[in-house]
């Protein structure tokens, strides 16, 4: 009797651990699986683990990062938002033409004539999507288009060089060594984390992406948190759009084309559930990373563009895949 | 009869019943369905011990019974939804033993339930054929020929619906009709019926009575299930009661009145009541004038004072979510004063009940109760965050500690604050609501029936609770469609029919055949 019960104990607490360890593989897959690509990276070039190219990674990170915070508050209220790209892109125009040669106005009222810019956009599909109950898809869809209209419009299709040195140090400086970018999306993704997980607002978020039903009979605006969400997306665009732009030197009015894309896709890698309800900022930090560091290192290697998207796109499908499969079998 | 639905098909066009050269067997052929002795249970609990039915040729014949007598079950296993554990059923006397609902449609027994979804957006010939479509040239669908035999089909049954209108235009009793016909067109010779009228109105529902009067002369036999006597009295002409899972008696119509078929349905086992402590009214806490919504509920008021529970009974589709609903400001009214402590108050939306005591037990936990990807923890203070935090920043001490008392206070049997409440039991999830109505501090709680589908411990932990709540000086309204649920826990009743208070009775005078009289 005893041995047989101690065999089993022995055997539960094998299982135990095993189940542990396969709950912390499932949790923090995605950390893993960032783990295993960096590695596979270092190992097959010298050169990806230079400081200067991790900066360089870290810059280019920066912009997707950004777009991919305002994107996970959206897919956490259970939207999504096509339109950033183009918010991006006329942000950037509105920004730089406040910043020509020797204009009177300092980088800090370009920026944030940028992120008013986007807010205002954003409101729109806000209004639009939470207000007159349009699906965001394709609210957004709309505006994708008309934002990019606005953008050649208001650029007569060409683009704004010869910024100010003040406004392209934002794209370009160093802070401490750190590229000015990468100060920009960190301070950004703490003040995001912060709010998702220590606020009222953040609770709502979650509360309205998981049941929007159940969260307006607990009293929740409902309306307001899925406005507010587009908002906050089109502020953040408004914040990307200046920083590529003085990253680049100048305001090109096809800038951003396809950036939705790689912002959802930080966001879906990330584990967040498209229905909403489900996710966090810090395992969209970690798909912006993997997205980052795939296309960094497959430059490295010398492989083509042609093949990075393929390879890009591979990796999303697989993610989402992995996802599903563990939520099939829990 | 070897191949009943072929020879049946046969026939079909014609219209006419068994065939003249089978004299000796025309009584036996009569019988459409005979099922005796079904019994059922699940997990060793039995929901059916005794079923029998007999179904003859062009009768619509009823089954009655309460809540927990058995119908559903039955059915199913008439169906072959539900293996039977014993019994028989005979066919066109032919014993048959059906493992899916595919088989006994195949057999020709259709069911229509308010569940059956058509597809809004084809037209009513693209519905009548969906599945089944007849092609031209094996790949391409033969519309003229959809239309043209859905448009005979229509014919034969007097219905007065254009195969080419779009399933949306319709009104929900004519989409009942469809459905209808879609069994009838598929040769189905028995046709059973759950809850027909429930969400229809009694114009309505007269569509729906001459569509299956139609069907009687084609020789359908059509079993009935519902709730509502005077639509029994109008339709059927034969009855089954079951009770308590067992059969009680079958017969015509014509033979028996309405008090006795409630006293056949309710039974005389009365005596289970439980001693309530007597509460003292105090004042008026809650008082709905002339609520009104055209077509749903009609010019409802209703008082409850402090420490008084009031029940609200009435079948399904009577408007009782839609008038609570309507009170929290979760639905629209189109007329209707509210008073709170003699407060003209105007409720626009949940924000504002909250905001003035109000809290809703919705009447379904997981469609609008709660936030099933979130933990236990999130759901139990998302509707009184305010109180737990300093800014806009929750204090996580302060909630960690109040879902503590409130998994403590109700028994929450979670691994933990963080567990998802996706991953809870029905009755722990119901808990977790309640919880969140609480943390809200109300003086008024609406349950919309508060213990559907849980188990039988807590439902008397909820009922506790209620009586607890009550006790301190709050106000309750307690919907509820289970007679006995509401009896043995309501101070005052209030009952609706269709929309309308059809009578409110004290709770220690009602009995259930008062509140079944007055709701059907």
């Amino acid at each position: 009797m005893s041995d047989s019960s101690a065999k089993t104990a022995v055997r539960s607490t094998g299982i135990v651990s095993r189940q542990a360890l396969a709950r912390f593989a499932s949790r923090n897959g995605i950390v893993i699986a960032f783990f295993i690509i960096a590695a596979i990276l270092a190992v097959a070039n010298e050169h990806f683990l230079s400081v200067v190219n991790l900066l360089n990674v870290g810059r280019q990170v920066s912009i997707n990062g950004i777009l991919a915070i305002g994107m996970t508050f959206v897919i956490l209220t259970g939207g999504i938002d096509l339109s950033i790209g183009s918010t991006l892109a006329i942000t950037g125009m509105v920004s730089a033409s406040l910043v020509i040669g020797d204009s009177p106005y300092s980088p800090t009222v370009a920026v944030l004539a940028g992120i008013v810019t986007g807010i205002a956009f954003g409101a729109v599909n806000g209004v639009l999507i939470a207000r007159f109950a349009v699906p965001a898809f394709v609210a957004t869809l709309g505006m994708l288009s008309m934002a990019r209209g606005a953008t050649l419009l208001y650029s007569g299709g060409r683009p704004i060089p010869s910024l100010s040195e003040d406004f392209t140090w934002l794209g370009q400086g160093f802070v401490l060594g750190i590229p000015f970018p990468i100060i920009v999306f960190a301070v950004a993704l703490v003040i995001a984390w912060v709010t998702l997980r220590f606020t009222v607002f953040g609770r709502w978020v979650y509360a309205v992406g998981g049941n929007a039903k159940s969260a307006k009979t607990s009293g929740i605006p409902t309306r307001t948190v899925i406005f507010s969400a587009y908002v906050i997306m089109g502020g953040l665009a408004g914040l990307a759009g200046p920083v590529l732009t003085a990253r680049t030197s100048a305001a090109l009015p096809q800038a951003g084309l396809g950036y939705e894309l790689d912002a959802i896709a930080a966001v879906v890698i990330g584990g967040t559930s498209l229905a909403g309800g489900v996710g966090s900022l810090g395992f969209t930090l970690v798909g912006a990373l993997i997205i980052g560091i795939i296309s960094n290192g497959l430059d490295l290697m010398g492989v083509s563009s042609y093949y990075q998207q393929i390879i890009k796109g591979a990796i999303i499908i697989v993610a989402v895949l992995i996802d599903r499969s563990r939520n099939q079998n829990p | 009869m070897k191949e009943p639905v072929l020879a049946n098909r046969a026939k079909a066009g014609t219209g006419q019943g068994s065939g003249a050269g089978d004299l000796s067997a025309a009584a036996a052929t009569d019988i459409l369905l005979a099922a005796t002795g079904i019994a059922k249970s699940f997990s060793g609990v039995p929901a059916l011990i005794d079923g029998r039915i007999e179904l003859r040729r062009g009768s619509v014949h009823a089954l009655c019974g309460g809540n927990g007598a058995g119908k559903s079950t039955f059915l199913g296993a008439l169906m072959g939804l539900h293996k039977p554990d014993a019994g028989t059923i005979v066919r066109n006397g032919r014993v048959v033993r059906y493992s899916s609902p595919a088989e006994a449609l195949a057999d020709g027994i259709a069911i229509i339930t308010q569940e059956l979804s058509p597809v809004l957006d084809m037209t009513v010939a693209e519905n009548i054929f969906l599945g089944r479509e007849p092609r031209r040239g094996g790949w391409f669908v033969d519309r003229r020929r959809m239309i043209a035999e859905s448009a005979a089909l229509f014919a034969r049954l007097h219905f007065d619906i254009d195969p080419r209108a779009q399933m949306r235009s319709l009104s929900v009793a004519q989409i009942q009709t469809i459905e209808i016909a879609k069994a009838i067109g598929r040769q189905s010779q028995i046709l059973i019926m759950d809850e027909p009228t429930s969400a229809i109105g009694e114009r309505e529902a007269e569509i729906l009575f001459d569509a299956i009067r139609a069907l009687q002369v084609h020789n359908v036999g059509i079993i009935y299930v519902s709730h509502r006597l005077t639509d029994i009295f109008s339709i059927a002409d034969t009855y089954t009661v079951l009770r308590d899972g067992s059969f009680v008696e079958t017969g015509k119509v014509a033979d028996i009145d309405r008090q006795r078929l409630i006293q056949l349905i309710v039974g005389r086992s009365l005596g289970d009541r439980q001693p309530r402590p007597d509460r003292v009214r105090g004042n008026v806490i809650l008082a709905a004038e002339g609520y009104t919504r055209a077509g749903v509920f009609e010019d409802i008021s209703i008082e409850i004072g402090s420490g008084e529970i009031v029940g609200l009974y009435g079948l399904m589709g009577a408007g009782r979510s839609e008038f609570a609903n309507a009170l929290y400001g979760n639905a629209p009214k189109d007329a209707g004063e509210l008073r709170i402590d003699g407060r003209l108050i105007k409720i626009r939306s949940p924000a504002d009940a909250l905001r003035h005591g109000m809290a809703l037990v919705t009447e379904d936990r997981k469609e609008t109760g709660l936030v099933l990807p979130a933990s236990v923890a999130e759901n139990i203070t998302i509707a009184a965050l305010g109180r737990f935090s300093r800014g806009s920043f929750i204090n996580g001490r302060l909630e960690a500690a109040a879902v503590n008392a409130q998994i403590k206070r109700f028994g929450i049997r979670t691994p933990s604050r963080e567990f998802l409440v996706c991953n809870l039991s029905g009755g722990n999830q119901q808990k977790v609501v309640f919880a969140r109505c609480v943390e809200t501090q109300p003086r008024i709680l609406i349950c919309d029936e508060p213990t559907r589908g849980i188990d039988e411990g807590t439902k008397y932990e909820i009922y506790a609770f209620l009586h607890a709540f009550a006790a301190a000086g709050n106000a309750v309204l307690l919907i509820s469609s289970e007679i006995v649920e509401i009896l043995a826990n309501a101070d005052r009743l209030v009952v609706l029919r269709r929309g309308r208070i059809a009578g409110t009775v004290a709770g220690a005078t009602a009995t259930q055949e008062t509140l079944v009289h007055l709701a059907s």
